[in-house]
């Protein structure tokens, strides 16, 4: 039996993948656990963001990895998300609205401002779609960040504080949960919360993934002229995947706000629609899992590295030399190159992008200069 | 009317800063086809070695022409070769990968460039020597100072020379026939990595000088100071037609009369509802309607879709 065969069985077989799925469901039940008494609260708060990029990850993977569509900006849907919640739940206009209005009217908004996004720029490609992406990201959070005067909507660059956390039912998630006995940590409980809406994303994707939309998505990404004449309607196509990728961002954001208890524009530069980017692209593109495993990858090696950068350096120098926060930004972009230099399809790349980075290499212009 | 003089000087000056490092997105794009997102960096890498040289020579006695002098020479080397290895170790391997790959390199440089800045000059805004000459002159009731019609000058005269070294002599014409069509040019004889590798050193150099005239415009540089360059640079060179020489130079003034203009006026014309804070918008809002409305630029030719 060849390798490849016997992951064919692995995968067909139902006792197995039942019990894999068993598996993986226990070990993200007691994750929490481990890591909160292993490591200590930073590093849970730290896998909750994990949970919140891997759901960033997801949303953009459907307009870069699915369609194709290069978006510099993503992180304004965040912004919107997150500042949604922000003026509906907290002391600055005086709302106290429930999560349950708040996370759909987010994704709401946010899909709207995909959409709106998506509208103009239906007929750009690449490079230059990237750029306008890029250019909303920018203006939404310029004025993220000027919308205090005359009237004061935004706070400024000094944001707004004092954000309701979530409620569900009769629960906060800012105060240990006790139930039946049993007592929950905060930062336990927004785990939960963010794995299950993590978990329905995952769902939601890869159920969009090998739909007749998903299909149209990829069709569109390969070649749009033919995709147009095979019958997609190419322009609701595209904007469906901007809306849908936008409303993702839209839900992580309103759970960002409600989690962090505090918002502000300096929390949505292009540093971070970069960062998802290269979660979605190192991880591989489209590839569902590689994005997942980009979003945790990205999360956690800056923290390994600011965590470890001081005390390495008190170890061999005696003292530390060089600015921890600084060396840790270097050693990340470094890693970013060395990675894409040696795997330029992503950590995780799918099959399809395998075979086609394959094909790119012989039909390539520049092929020669080699 | 002093006021709207004003701001075309302002505009003007500002403008042929962001032409020179236009130049250095557009060189690159015209030739391989690939944003340079690190130029920006490699603008912030000339300024700081600039103001590192010229704050040690600030007191030794020199005549002011010469430290400037120095300063720009060693800027110049400085990033020549920051421009040299960049495209060498992030770009080159990545020639026949996806389009994506070498984007994110290219972030990854960037982030590299500014945390290694960081590292060398710390985080505080570093200031200025105050040795520039400061006297200023009347134009129609509006006041230009000597820095600013030096900038101008230089930045005028690079921009020539860089179009006389492309239109007229054989290492231009290499570039042209690279940009044209790369293996074609190789099959007649042009040392393809060799032109590509000029190119970034040529851009890397316009770079350095456009560093030191920032820092000295805005008396200030600072490891960050690259990023926002870079990013209106790169409008400028979108909005003249990316991958066109002359476009670059064409849309980086424009970019800078727009910008200073509309910061100018914008509370004016809206009523005091949106401030001058809003200057960094124009860019963006210019860049969107290019694209929308003209994605070939304003002297570009029509290009194809780039996938």
């Amino acid at each position: 039996m060849t390798p490849s065969s016997t992951l064919e069985t692995l995968r067909t077989d139902k006792r197995i993948v039942i019990a894999a799925t068993v598996i993986i469901g226990i070990a993200l039940a007691v994750l929490p656990f481990i890591i909160g008494s292993g490591l200590g609260n930073s590093w849970l708060r730290i896998l909750n963001f994990a949970l919140l990029y891997i759901m960033l990850a997801l949303g953009l993977n459907i307009v870069v990895g699915f369609a194709g569509l290069l978006d510099l900006g993503y992180i304004a849907f965040y912004a919107v998300g997150a500042y949604l919640y922000a003026l509906l739940a907290s002391p600055h206009f005086g709302l106290h609205l429930p999560v349950w209005v708040i996370i759909p009217a987010g994704a709401a908004l946010a899909g709207i401002f995909g959409a709106l996004l998506g509208a103009p720029t239906l007929r750009l490609r690449g490079d230059y779609l990237a750029i306008v992406t890029l250019g909303f990201g920018e203006i939404v959070r310029i004025f993220l960040n000027n919308l205090n005067a005359p009237v004061n909507i935004t706070n400024g660059p000094q944001g707004i504080s004092g954000i309701d956390p979530i409620h569900l039912g009769g629960f906060t998630l800012a105060k240990p949960i006790s139930l039946l006995g049993f007592t929950l940590p905060s930062l336990h409980a927004y785990y939960y919360l963010f794995l299950a809406l993590a978990l329905f994303i995952v769902f939601v994707t890869i159920r969009l993934e090998n739909s007749r939309i998903g299909r149209a998505w990829v069709a569109i990404r390969e070649d749009e002229i033919a995709a147009k004449s095979c019958g997609i309607n190419t322009r609701n196509i595209k904007l469906l995947a901007f809306t849908m990728g936008a409303s993702f961002g839209g839900v992580a954001g309103g759970l960002f706000a409600g989690f962090q208890g505090f918002v502000s524009p300096e929390s949505f530069n292009l540093m971070e629609s970069v960062m998802v980017l290269c979660m979605v692209v190192l991880g591989g593109m489209g590839n569902i899992p590689g994005v997942i495993l980009g979003g945790i990858l990205l999360t956690i090696l800056p923290e390994i590295f600011r965590h470890g950068s001081g005390p390495v350096q008190l170890a061999i120098f005696g003292k530390i030399l060089l600015d921890p926060e600084a060396l840790r930004m270097l050693l990340f972009g470094l890693a970013l190159i060395v990675v894409m230099l040696y795997r330029p399809a992503g950590l995780w790349p799918s099959t399809t992008r395998r075979r086609e980075f394959r094909g790119d290499s012989t039909n390539d212009e520049l092929k020669a200069g080699e | 009317m002093d006021i709207f003089i004003q701001q075309i000087i302002n505009g003007l000056v500002l403008g042929s800063i962001y032409a020179l490092v236009a130049l250095g997105y557009t060189m690159v794009y015209g030739i391989m086809g690939l944003i340079n997102f690190a130029h920006g960096e490699v603008v912030m890498i000339g300024a700081m070695v600039a103001l590192t040289v010229i704050k040690l020579l600030a007191n030794s006695g020199l005549p002011v022409f010469v430290i400037i002098l120095l300063a720009l020479a060693a800027a110049a080397v400085v990033c020549m070769a920051v421009g040299f290895s960049i495209e060498r170790i992030a770009y080159r391997p990545l020639r026949n990968a996806p389009k994506l790959a070498p984007l994110i390199t290219a972030i990854g440089v960037s982030i590299v460039l500014q945390n290694l800045a960081m590292l060398i000059w710390g985080r505080n805004y570093h200031a200025f020597p105050p040795i520039l000459p400061t006297s200023a002159h009347d134009v129609f009731g509006a006041t230009i100072t000597t820095l600013q019609v030096a900038i101008v000058l230089i930045a005028a005269l690079m921009m020539a020379g860089l179009i006389v070294l492309i239109h007229r002599t054989r290492l231009g014409r290499a570039m042209r026939a690279t940009s044209e069509n790369p293996s074609i040019a190789q099959l007649m004889g042009v040392n393809i990595n060799q032109i590509i590798s000029i190119t970034f050193i040529i851009g890397s150099a316009l770079a350095a000088v456009a560093g030191l005239m920032v820092s000295a415009n805005y008396s200030i540089a600072h490891y960050y100071m690259g990023f926002m360059l870079g990013l209106k640079a790169f409008t400028a060179a979108v909005l003249g037609g990316i991958g066109n020489i002359a476009g670059a130079v064409l849309g980086g003034i424009l970019l800078g009369l727009i910008e200073s203009l509309g910061a100018g006026y914008i509370g004016d014309l809206t009523g005091g509802f949106l401030g001058s804070h809003y200057q960094d918008i124009f860019a963006f809002f210019v860049l969107i309607c290019v694209l929308i409305f003209r994605p070939s630029g304003l002297v570009g030719e029509k290009v194809s879709e780039r996938a």
